[in-house]
């Protein structure tokens, strides 16, 4: 029984072992290297792939809470759904939560996830204090910005290559309502919309929705979300119902017509160039959480998705080029989503930098990966990188030009025996 | 307003883990029962940082039946709800030859859990208040070749549910028999289970409240498992005992 990724792409055939205490891991890394751990199968790609899999969604209990500080310890396998349920209602959240709630806590540290706040907050990491981390040679370390550094800032970004993340301690931060102020600008083409990013950079949650098959003059066009928590006191949280997708959708069913005429309809929803309006936290955070199993409806063969990042500098004329590209191409992504970010962390494998990052998805067809290559020499030719959480093909070349503390993290791998004892086919493809 | 309690007999398990998950949620404060209570504590915290409700552990093995009397009148306060859910599926091929193994399965599906659950009646009796949970199982509809050791010890402990029930109606106690399907567990992890008729832990959970809070008797887990023991309840012996089951 092995388990899928999130874009049902590549499928890998592979032992599964639940994590149920920590002899499971120890084990598991003895007995049947390489392992590989697999959280609540969100990561796009490959990087949770494996010949063994260690579920960690049992390993879930929350160790010490804080009411006072807000300082929590869980377990790796806690999901952040299960930390918004509990803390929420007390009015404390996460400080960076990405656009779903599905994902463990070890998922989010192995990844540095980021959300529509990176331009103040920076990445998942900044809220983690501390954790623990089950190394190749079964001792476990504590390991912070303070305390073993180097492994820290390996493991935060690190797509759990470093070890098995055990535990964290997690910064909560205190809000005052459950509703979100958002004002959302329309932007006829790229220019614009850089403009309401770059003119509002105070704004604590930013974002935009792009169109992907908008050419010429409209290039670029979007709808960008600026929002904050509101002021008024209002202290329901409702989890959202959610609607499932029972089944996969036929291959034809998201087509460029089909895409084109949905965005046409959805770009028009707002038809004056600012609006206002509110948001529960839900609905502004992981708005396609609502839609359960939503990738099935890209059909059986699956999806990819293709998120990359330029800097500042370049944004601009290689966005530019990528948008012109895709059109020209006649592949549409069903979603696209544009974000300005701030600067880079220090950790080796982290994605964001200060610049503009396009998050793509695209069904598996006939050329798509020879596509993508294509998109890869854009992204090396504008100095940018793509993001490991989301990636299934990415060759080495381009990996190692974007990610310049990758020598750094393999040399590492070496020195703490992980190179053998954990392995994603992800980390295989990339040499890592 | 105080809150109720739960007795959680066997805390251990995934499925009593899911039931006291549950009920932490709907409000109750829960006393958790079991053999080793170091692990029990991890849960234990979990619980009251997510629902801020109590909760306290107790050790007894189910088997020490000479600590039964002792643990229950130890416990802070008589609780309003019991669930059991110990289980042993223990080895059908041990049991057939070693009568040591066919004692342990024996007692420890229902014996011992009878035993410690007339405590219970006869509190309960007394304050003319309360219901008892038992998570029985499928397999006591009928016994077949693979596990009749552990069927025949489940069919006991569903029959001593029925006159238990039978017995503290005029009480007002009420006694929920849940007989649940396939349940994806730890003890079922390496089996490979058809998806449609498996339950998770949190399904057989949220079942059992629901029917506790309707005042139902007798329920299975997934419902279908009520269709499909029907049906093999009626297969007539001289077929069934052909059958390789």
């Amino acid at each position: 029984m092995s388990l899928p990724s999130w874009g049902n792409f590549p499928s890998v055939v592979s032992e599964v072992i639940t994590m149920r205490s920590l002899q499971t891991a120890q084990r598991s890394l003895q007995d049947k290297p390489p392992i590989i751990c697999y959280g609540n199968g969100r990561s796009y790609g490959d990087s949770a792939l494996g010949t063994t899999q260690l579920n960690m969604r049992e390993h879930n209990k929350f160790i010490a809470f804080d009411p006072k500080s807000g300082l929590l310890e869980t377990q790796s396998g806690a999901l952040i759904a299960d930390l918004l349920d509990t803390f929420a209602p007390r009015m404390w959240i996460l400080p960076v939560v990405p656009g779903t709630k599905l994902i463990t806590i070890g998922g989010a540290i192995a990844a540095d996830v980021h959300g529509k706040n990176h331009h103040l907050k920076g990445c998942f990491s900044e809220a983690v204090v501390s954790l623990k981390l089950l190394l190749p040679n079964q001792k476990i370390l504590n390991c912070s910005s303070s305390e073993n550094t180097e492994l820290f800032r390996a493991t935060c970004g690190g797509q759990g290559l470093t070890g098995v993340i055990i535990s964290a301690e997690i910064q909560l931060e205190k809000i005052t309502s459950h509703k979100l102020d958002v004002t959302t600008l329309k932007a006829g083409n790229l220019e614009e919309a850089f403009s309401h990013f770059e003119q509002n950079p105070d704004s604590p949650y930013s974002v935009a929705w792009i169109d992907c098959c908008a050419q010429g003059p409209a290039l670029g066009r979007s709808l960008v979300s600026l929002a904050k928590f509101s002021d008024r006191h209002d202290s329901q949280y409702t989890p959202r119902k959610r609607v499932n997708i029972p089944f996969f959708f036929p291959k034809l069913l998201l087509n460029r017509w089909t895409v084109q005429a949905f965005n046409a309809i959805y770009y028009r929803r707002f038809s004056k160039q600012k609006s206002e309006s509110q948001a529960d936290i839900d609905s502004f955070f992981f708005p396609l959480d609502m839609l359960r199993n939503w990738n099935r409806i890209y059909g059986k063969s699956g999806f990819v998705q293709y998120q990359f990042i330029l800097p500042l500098a370049s944004s601009h004329l290689g966005m530019t080029e990528v948008l012109e590209t895709i059109a020209k191409s006649k592949r549409a992504s069903f979603l696209a989503v544009l974000k300005l970010h701030g600067i880079a962390n220090k950790n080796f494998l982290s994605f964001p930098l200060k610049g503009y990052s396009l998050a793509l998805d695209f069904k598996i067809t006939a050329g798509l990966f020879e596509f993508l290559d294509e998109l890869d020499q854009l992204v090396l030719k504008h100095q940018g990188r793509i993001y490991l959480a989301k990636d299934a093909r990415v060759p080495k070349s381009v990996f190692d030009v974007g990610y310049t503390k990758a020598e750094e993290f393999r040399e590492l791998r070496r020195r703490i025996g992980a190179s053998e004892s954990i392995q994603s086919r992800q980390s295989q493809r990339l040499g890592l | 307003m105080t809150r109720k309690t739960l007795l959680v007999l066997g805390a251990n398990s995934d499925i009593a883990q899911a039931i006291a998950t549950k009920y932490a949620s709907e409000g109750y404060q829960l006393f958790l029962i079991s053999r080793k209570t170091e692990r029990l504590a991890l849960f234990a915290t979990d619980l009251k940082i997510r629902y801020q409700c109590e909760v306290s552990c107790f050790e007894l093995d189910i088997l020490d039946t000479g600590a039964h009397h002792q643990v229950y009148t130890a416990l802070p306060h008589s609780p309003d709800g019991v669930v059991c859910a110990i289980g042993y599926l223990g080895d059908q091929a041990a049991a057939q030859d070693n009568a040591t193994e066919l004692a342990l399965v024996t007692q420890s599906n229902y014996t011992a859990i009878a035993q410690f659950l007339e405590i219970v009646a006869a509190d309960m009796a007394g304050r003319k208040s309360g219901f008892i949970i038992g998570v029985s199982s499928v397999a006591g509809d009928r016994g077949r070749k693979s596990n009749y050791i552990y069927a025949a010890a489940k069919a006991a402990y569903s029959a001593y549910l029925s006159g238990l029930r039978n017995r503290l109606c005029d009480y007002g106690v009420q006694v929920l028999t849940v007989k649940p399907g396939f349940v994806q567990t730890s003890m079922t992890e390496k089996m490979d289970l058809p998806k449609a008729l498996t339950a998770q832990p949190s399904q057989v959970a949220s079942d059992i409240y629901k029917a506790q809070v309707k005042g139902r008797n007798v329920i299975y887990s997934k419902s279908v498992w009520l269709v499909i023991m029907s049906i093999i309840k009626i297969i007539p012996e001289f077929i069934f005992k052909k059958l390789n089951l």
